[in-house]
């Protein structure tokens, strides 16, 4: 399988894996939360790009992560939203909380898993 | 066309299926996938199974964590299809529910240290027709749901 997580300098990429229910959220969560105690993490960005199934655990993710990230004046985007992660993402408000982009790339740099996204803003 | 399995016979209109799994959060794809492949003879969008496929899930994920709290006992999923609706009914033998009404109610969850974002039942509510809950301290909780699935032509045309 694939690398889950990827830091690069105070950017954490999450590559959330094709499903994202509660039996594979209690991995992530656990190995997100040990990087960012170690390390100094200011922007996760989760990437949906082989995503084709979350339900309500997916968004505890994300909303959990954005709580302890916010702690520390951090952010959390989303990148590669499909049509159906975009309507759960809506449908419980974390797009409040949170930058989407249904983009390929994040920006004119990040378009091949593993590379830089680039700060947002 | 083989003769009889015409309308006006109801009990020959309607198609059913029962699981029964262990509560291991390991069988949550296992589960929703069987129900939404019971689920495609009556032709469904890519939407519609998605949207089972999520109802399905959060009900599972209910069992597991709130009905059994992880411990390991029986899950059973009924379904049934006629013409063109889709009854799916979720049956755990946990704790039950104190209180259905605030349990529904979209961000109320009475575990937000793992991770839960208290979006279970409203998002069963959103892609289901119907959701109806029944509970009994102790005793354990049915979810019963409905969904109409809109594309004709099922294997019954």
């Amino acid at each position: 399988m694939d690398e889950v997580l990827q830091v690069d300098g105070t950017c954490m990429t999450v590559f959330v894996p094709k499903e994202l229910d509660h039996h594979n959220a209690e991995g992530i969560i656990r190995e997100a939360d040990r990087v960012l105690e170690r390390e100094n993490i200011h922007q996760i960005v989760f990437d949906f790009r082989d995503t084709e199934f979350m339900d309500s655990s997916g968004i505890g993710v994300i909303m959990g992560r954005y709580h302890n990230i916010n702690l520390v004046g951090g952010y959390v985007s989303a990148v590669h939203v499909n049509e159906r992660i975009n309507k759960l993402l809506h449908l419980s408000g974390v797009y409040k909380l949170i930058t989407i982009s249904k983009e390929q790339g994040w920006s004119d740099k990040g378009n091949k898993k593993g590379e830089y996204y680039g700060k947002h803003q | 066309m083989i003769k009889g399995i015409r309308k006006g016979n109801t009990m020959e209109n309607t198609n059913e299926m029962t699981i029964e799994f262990d509560s291991r959060s390991c069988n949550e794809g296992f589960a929703r996938v069987a129900v939404a492949a019971f689920c495609t003879q009556l032709n469904p969008t890519l939407e519609e199974v998605a949207d089972i496929k999520t109802a399905v899930s959060e009900a599972i994920t209910n069992s597991i964590i709130h009905g059994y709290e992880n411990e390991v006992k029986k899950i059973r999923i009924e379904c049934q299809v006629t013409e063109r609706e889709m009854h799916i009914t979720v049956i755990d033998h946990g704790r039950g529910i104190e209180n259905v009404e605030k349990a529904m109610e979209p961000l109320y969850t009475t575990k937000p240290e793992l991770n839960r974002s208290g979006m279970g039942f409203a998002f069963m509510e959103a892609f289901m027709d119907q959701v109806l809950v029944s509970s009994e301290l102790g005793k354990g909780t049915e979810v019963h749901m409905k969904k109409t699935i809109g594309c004709i032509g099922g294997i019954f045309e």
